[in-house]
């Protein structure tokens, strides 16, 4: 059967293609200052367009309306409800005055920085048979005119910078499997990075290079080496099948040597004398080739983990003396409780030096030229057996990036003292996408230290220059707040189970101003500027592991304290007059 | 908008629609996913069903009474469409587990849904969609390892512990021809909702 064509449907065919034709935002759209490699490798003062705003992970801005002098006058300038509940991870990031906030369930909301407009959102539809052990995101990554996102089903989605539309959207690994990701992604001359999530269920872990125009993978390269490759010798039998080795963190990126480094989770199952073995990439920091994702290095911060010990986040690029010389650095303070101070070049990593930052039981040697650990046996978590053990299996400090400020040369470490955990292990039962531990979770004890002192929670600073530690800050409450530094002397955090999210100052600790917030702030706090004002802007909204250690801690002490929970996006400012310009 | 899917993993939500679906489907309204345009592996249990080993385990093989020791850790099996021997594996919301209980501890409403003294329930927590792996054989409760929620399966699979907000959802079962047949759909919904 046919259907003859009028000239009227012709007519409406020609406009409909003129119309498809027309480049996406180029009539009604508002303007979009397109993110490029210069201004991702230097970025203006104003903005923070990746996770830790810097490529050197240093979370620091060099911003400094608000200071030391005035930060007592900070007061909300607008707040916005994200509409969920659970764990508020993500920094807003912020281009030319455009906000980009993701949240758990995988929204992405573009909210006007300044007045708190919102301009867009992106809600995502997740498989109704997800599971979500990690129910949060960590943030977005910004190229050219679009916007990434790591989703908790396990694809990498392209959105519009000015819409919200989805350009494209790439399954990067089978969430029934066990992968997810919570990251958020590395964007370095065109290429999109992830790494996927799933440790606790069996997979094997990897990092992905896309292309950010089209989505195609550029490459793949897993943290758990394969038959033929380096480091496959040291997992035994078909342990590295399973072996997981997740990403939970983005990595930094050094544009000198082309290089990134992205810190590793740890082995599954957890009873390390499941998988002899020293068990590569495992609680480690890989260098990869950004061209081709080869790792051209690496250090493995502690071997056979047997404590849930990921690695997870990223070295810090600082520089710092060695002696007489100043060497290229990498900076971690490390879940095992130890803070590493690495030397990096094109095809090396160099152990420099390794001191405990908490108290740690484990560690009976570090020794001094290749910086490999040595273990007390009796504090080795095994099958069939209980075995206490300190730091916590959420360590001296977990995800939460530590910050680093070039005003000062400290490093600023939001840490957990005092806290111990003990595992009693099992065969593990392999059942693809579930649980795959070793351990039964209600045989899972978190507890404070029978003769540790009368807090949790802490924000460290440590000088760089001398590897010493500097000032303390300690808390009642366990410590989930990210670090945010800034040209003004001050670092800003939260993190706390009293919903606080304090100003300090930065070279004596001094809390300086303080807000209560709607629920506990384990968000990446970021400063940006619109106009010549400048804002701080954090998510508040508790939830993930931050919750569950408060209830482990309730069992401990048989307490029934409960964080409020839902997201809001606070934006803080001088009152107009006190600002000044 | 373009989407991939790489490698030889098949995303059976994307794969060719499943023609003529004459089966009954015993998935309630609320079920997420419109069955028509759903992959056979990712689709609800549906009425007339068989209960088979996932193909990791058991030789993909049904699952027989000789498989069920009373009092034992419970088995999990999904539904598999006997016209096509196709296990919908490939949902979680598909995860089923099997026990038989020591004769006279099913209370009434157990019995009903029961095959028996052998029972079927969801495999996913009602309180966070957390896969059930543990089981107290001491009282024959399911026990879920994230948040310790503990369900009773001689009683219908009432909560009696942990934060779960509801029972967890039953499976009535018939023995036929030697396997087990779904013959009515869960008790309420399988999964976290409310």
């Amino acid at each position: 059967m046919s259907t003859p064509v009028t000239p009227r449907a012709l007519a409406l065919l020609a406009l409909l293609a003129l119309l498809a034709s027309t480049p996406a935002g180029a009539v009604d759209d508002p303007p979009y200052a397109s993110v490029t490699a210069e201004r991702l490798t230097a970025p203006a003062a104003d903005d923070w367009l990746m996770v830790r705003r810097t490529y050197d992970s240093w979370g620091y801005s060099p911003l400094n309306q608000i200071s030391t002098a005035n930060v007592g006058s900070l007061q909300p300038a607008w707040t916005f409800s994200t509409g969920v509940v659970e764990g508020h991870q993500a920094p807003p990031i912020v281009n030319d005055g455009v906000m980009f906030v993701a949240t758990p369930r995988n929204q992405v909301i573009a909210i006007d920085a300044r007045s708190g407009e919102e301009v867009w959102r992106y809600r995502r539809a997740l498989p109704a048979d997800l599971f979500q052990l990690h129910p949060t995101n960590r943030g977005v990554a910004l190229w050219g005119d679009r916007v990434y996102l790591a989703t908790v089903d396990a694809h990498l989605v392209a959105l519009d910078a000015r819409t919200g539309e989805v350009v494209w959207d790439v399954e990067v690994a089978d969430y029934l499997s066990g992968y997810y990701m919570t990251l958020a992604p590395l964007a370095v001359e065109g290429r999109i990075l992830v790494g996927t999530s799933g440790g606790e269920f069996g997979i094997r872990g990897f990092i992905e290079a896309f292309d950010a125009d089209s989505g195609e993978s550029l490459w793949r390269t897993y943290t758990v080496p394969g038959p033929g490759e380096p480091g496959f010798e040291t997992w035994s039998d078909e342990a590295w099948k399973r072996g997981g080795v997740p990403i939970w963190v983005t990595g930094s990126y050094d544009p000198a040597t082309r290089l990134t480094y992205w810190g590793t989770g740890n082995a599954g199952p957890w009873m390390a004398d499941q998988r002899p073995g020293d068990n590569l990439y495992a609680n480690s920091v890989i260098a990869l080739d950004i061209d081709s994702g080869a790792i051209r290095a690496h250090h493995q911060y502690h071997w056979n983990d047997a404590w849930d010990w990921d690695e997870v986040t990223a070295p810090l690029l600082i520089d710092f003396p060695d002696g007489a010389a100043t060497v290229k650095g990498l900076v971690h303070a490390g879940r095992n409780g130890y803070l590493w101070r690495l030397a990096r070049s094109a095809d090396d990593i160099r152990f420099v030096d390794a001191r405990p930052y908490v108290y740690q039981n484990v560690f009976s040697d570090v020794d001094a030229e290749s910086g490999r650990p040595s273990y007390d046996p009796t504090r080795i978590p095994r099958t069939g057996h209980r075995t206490e053990f300190c730091p916590s299996l959420w360590g001296g400090k977990d995800w939460p990036p530590e910050a680093y400020s070039p005003q000062t040369g400290y490093l600023y470490i939001p840490a957990n003292e005092n806290l111990c955990s003990a595992f009693t292990g099992e065969k593990a039962k392999y059942r693809p996408g579930e649980l795959y531990l070793g351990l039964s979770i209600d045989k899972l004890e978190v507890f404070p230290r029978a003769d540790g002192g009368d807090h949790i929670g802490e924000l460290q600073a440590w000088d760089m220059r001398t590897g010493e530690k500097v000032w303390t800050r300690t808390f009642a409450s366990h410590n989930w707040g990210p670090v945010l530094a800034t040209g003004g002397g001050l670092v800003f955090a939260g993190g706390t189970n009293d919903r606080q999210f304090r100003a300090f100052d930065a070279r004596t600790g001094d809390e300086l101003w303080q807000q209560k917030t709607n629920s506990g702030v384990i968000g990446v706090p970021v400063s940006y500027a619109v106009d010549g004002r400048q804002y701080i802007a954090v998510v508040s909204g508790w939830g993930v592991d931050a919750q569950r250690k408060q209830d482990y801690l309730n069992k401990a002490r048989g307490t029934d304290l409960q964080v409020p929970q839902g997201g809001v996006v606070w934006v803080f400012a001088l009152p107009q007059a006190a600002g000044g310009e | 908008m373009s989407s991939h899917n790489r490698g030889a993993r098949p995303c059976a939500g994307r794969r060719a629609l499943l023609g003529g679906t004459a089966l009954a489907l015993i998935a309630p309204p609320w079920w997420p996913a419109i069955a028509a345009e759903t992959a056979p592996e990712r689709q609800p249990a549906q009425v007339g069903d068989l209960l088979a080993f996932p193909s990791w385990e058991h030789a993909d093989r049904l699952l027989a009474p000789d498989d069920l020791v009373t009092g034992a850790e419970p088995l999990l099996v999904y539904p598999r469409d006997p016209a096509t021997g196709v296990s919908r594996e490939r949902s979680r919301l598909n995860q089923i587990l099997v026990c038989r209980l020591a004769p006279g501890t099913l209370d009434e409403a157990t019995r009903a849904h029961a095959a028996g003294d052998v029972v079927a329930y969801s495999g996913i927590c009602t309180h966070t969609a957390c896969g059930i792996t543990g089981w107290n054989a001491e009282q024959a409760h399911f026990v879920c390892p994230c948040h310790q929620s503990e369900f009773d399966a001689g009683r219908a699979g009432q909560r009696v512990a942990g934060p779960a907000p509801r029972a967890l959802p039953a499976l009535p079962l018939a023995l036929s021809d030697g396997h087990f047949v779904i013959r009515g759909s869960f008790t309420s919904a399988v999964g976290a909702s409310a």
